[in-house]
């Protein structure tokens, strides 16, 4: 290395206090390597510096100077993110991490500095807010067409394959041959999928396996780059088209809302039906009930009255009898006609009679409520038709 | 002066015999060192190297894999003659550098001309034996790999290596698009349509279900009701049975007092009488006996 060099090192080690030495000892040996006085050029600072041989020590002083500003060209920064890249003689020897670095200067080595953890994104379909339709517009497994955008983000793993295996449009920077990868592979993802599935549940499935895809075929050309992301931007169905889309989306609601609003009627109908069929069997129960009570109490009575009236049956019957007709006589109204005339013509105008006697017309009588049904008896007017005749004109 | 002026003069030879002598491979270069114009030597490793001054030159190749990105799409007929615009990329590089000095003139724009020529009759005999829907999704992958080797065969003729084909779009050509969106559009009429009329075939299922159930309901409940019911008047009618069956006769007369009260409840009602009736008996004769 040249730090070692017999001839310079030592020297160069030696700080500015013994600048007026070593000045003098270089002088002294670069005369005798040139064996006497070196014509160098005109120099008015390097005159008065060193007494001797003035032009000769100036020589030295600048050959010196040159190959410490040689030297330092092998310095160079690294920014933090990135990698240099150390060639020597045009090989790669090294890869260096962040930091001051330093190599052997020119013509000896070069180096390049590549960002490697800086993520670079592009854009596919779009680009900021405009789209490319070229770009965008995929055909699908069923062969229908859909409008994807997607970007992709990257940085690389391998500055050295970055460099050195590919060529790119512009200079180290990888853009062209990523958006080649990110183009091939999406449609060949999006041209292995559904249409349906593209535009709805595979989202996040075609990001995915497009990463991979990518990958892959970035890997299988070394190109040492990265993916980090693959993100939909947005997926729909071509605009020529999109107004068809929106209407399914819209009878899809169409369809929730019929089924909803049918839910409803049933959750209405059913719950009412329950509620009408537990008031008629509570009305069946009260009915039952009722029609019990009342034949309990009928029957019971009767079968005092029945006591009694076993005690002295004619006077009873004559009694009830007799009670009973003053109650209905004097309730209704009566036309009293004596068919022993013998006048066979009796004229009766009933309708009209009905109209006087009715003021309140008001409606036939209403069952009685203790009416039993039922078997409990023989029919009545058993002797009911000699009481009353209360006939059309049965003449004898 | 009298020293210096040859001093540099001799550098300057020097270096110019130097660089005359030694040359550097850079990493992603491939030399090729020429004496009298035939090629001697070739040099894939990168570093120092040396030949003879003057009688020697040397050529560098990029060693790197570059791109042939098709400025525009093609067309190329499928099997159903469906006209389909390709876009496609194809990788290669220089690997065998004498060849490709010698064929192409180590052009590389007439090399992949060359390559893109071999890809596009390659592309029109594969499309030419599918279907769109293979060349888009089912074969994709054949059609490349097939290509790519195609490529590369021919490619070796010329020193180089097909690294990959790859199709980017394979669009259908605007004709045959705009009866894509037709379909497309159709399609999702078809769908708007079922999902509707699905919409409405659900709500009436659910509505006559309901109703369904509704008559049900209330039809078992009658049943029960009127089984209740029944078992209320046959109660009653035992009831009575046993309590009337103990005099019938007196039942008869009882019942029937009752019935008449109950049937000339109402003021309306109009009786027309005879007088010879029971009831009046007394009316007509007040020592009437008690004969019927």
């Amino acid at each position: 290395m040249a730090w070692n060099d017999p001839q310079w090192g030592n020297k160069n080690n030696a700080g500015p206090p013994d600048l007026d030495e070593l000045w003098k000892r270089l002088n002294q040996r670069i005369n005798k390597l040139f064996g006497g006085k070196g014509g160098a050029s005109g120099g008015e600072p390097g005159g008065s510096l060193a007494g001797g041989r003035p032009p000769a020590a100036l020589a030295g002083l600048l050959i010196g100077l040159a190959v410490l500003v040689w030297l330092a060209s092998g310095f160079f920064i690294v920014d933090e993110g990135k990698n240099g890249v150390v060639m020597r003689f045009g090989k790669y020897t090294q890869t260096t991490g962040s930091g001051a670095q330093w190599r052997l200067p020119w013509p000896f080595e070069s180096h390049q500095v590549v960002n490697v953890k800086g993520v670079r994104t592009i854009e596919v379909g779009y680009r900021g807010k405009s789209k490319n339709l070229a770009e965008s517009l995929m055909l699908t497994d069923d062969e229908n067409i859909v409008d994807l955008q997607f970007a992709v983000q990257f940085n690389l793993k391998s500055p050295e394959d970055f460099l050195f295996v590919n060529r790119y449009e512009n200079i180290d920077d990888g853009d062209d041959v990523v958006r080649q990868a990110a183009e091939t592979a999406m449609r060949e993802v999006v041209g292995k999928s559904k249409m349906d599935f593209v535009l709805n549940i595979g989202r996040g499935d075609i990001a995915d396996r497009s990463k991979v895809l990518m990958q892959s075929i970035l890997d299988r050309y070394k190109t040492g780059i990265n993916i980090t992301q693959v993100t939909l931007q947005n997926v729909q169905a071509p605009e020529q088209v999109l107004a068809a889309f929106e209407d399914v989306q819209k009878a899809n609601q169409d369809r929730d809302r019929l089924r909803n609003e049918a839910l409803a009627y049933a959750n209405e109908v059913v719950p009412r039906a329950r509620g009408v069929a537990a008031r008629l069997l509570q009305e069946a129960e009260g009915y039952r009930q009722k029609v019990i009570a009342n034949a309990q109490g009928d029957a019971a009575r009767f079968s005092q009255v029945l006591t009694e009236y076993q005690k002295a049956p004619v006077v009873t019957r004559q009694r009830l009898y007799l009670d009973t007709m003053e109650q209905v006589m004097n309730r209704s109204a009566k036309v009293v006609v004596d068919q022993k005339g013998g006048n066979n013509l009796i004229y009766l105008p009933l309708d009209k009679l009905q109209q006087i006697v009715a003021q309140p017309y008001s409606q036939p009588e209403v069952l009685a409520p203790a009416a039993p049904t039922g078997a409990g008896g023989p029919p009545p007017l058993s002797r009911g038709r000699e009481l009353l005749d209360r006939e059309r004109g049965e003449r004898p | 002066m009298n020293r210096i002026g040859p001093i540099v003069i001799g550098g300057l030879l020097v270096v110019l015999l130097l660089n005359s002598i030694i040359y550097t491979v850079d990493q992603r270069q491939t030399a090729l060192v020429r004496q009298f114009g035939e090629v001697v030597a070739v040099h894939k490793e990168p570093g120092l190297k040396f030949k003879l001054p003057l009688v020697q030159n040397v050529l560098f190749f990029d060693r790197r894999i570059l791109t042939g990105d098709a400025k525009q799409a093609e067309s190329f007929l499928t099997v159903e003659k469906k006209n389909v615009l390709v876009d496609s990329f194809i990788k290669w590089r220089v690997v065998d550098a004498t060849r490709f000095y010698v064929s192409v003139k180590a052009d590389e724009g007439e090399a992949e001309r060359r390559i893109r020529q071999t890809v596009n009759d390659g592309l029109r005999a594969e499309f030419g034996k599918r279907t769109v829907h293979d060349v888009v999704s089912g074969q994709r992958d054949q059609i490349m790999k097939l290509i790519q080797q195609k490529a590369d065969v021919e490619g070796r003729k010329l020193g180089l290596e097909v690294v990959d084909v790859r199709l980017k779009r394979v669009d259908l050509s605007e004709d045959v698009s705009s009866s894509v969106f037709s379909r497309m559009e159709a399609e999702r009429k078809r769908d708007a349509n079922e999902a509707r009329s699905t919409g409405a075939a659900e709500a009436e299922k659910i509505r006559a279900d309901a109703d369904k159930q509704k008559d049900i309901l209330i039809a078992e409940a009658y049943r029960e009701a009127e089984r209740l019911k029944g078992d209320g008047d046959a109660k009653a009618a035992a009831i009575y049975a046993a309590a009337y069956g103990k005099n019938p006769e007196f039942y008869a007369f009882y019942r029937s007092m009752q019935a008449y009260r109950e049937s000339f409840k109402s003021k309306s009602d109009l009786m027309v009488l005879d007088p010879s009736s029971d009831f009046f008996k007394y009316m007509k004769n007040p020592r009437a006996g008690g004969s019927k």
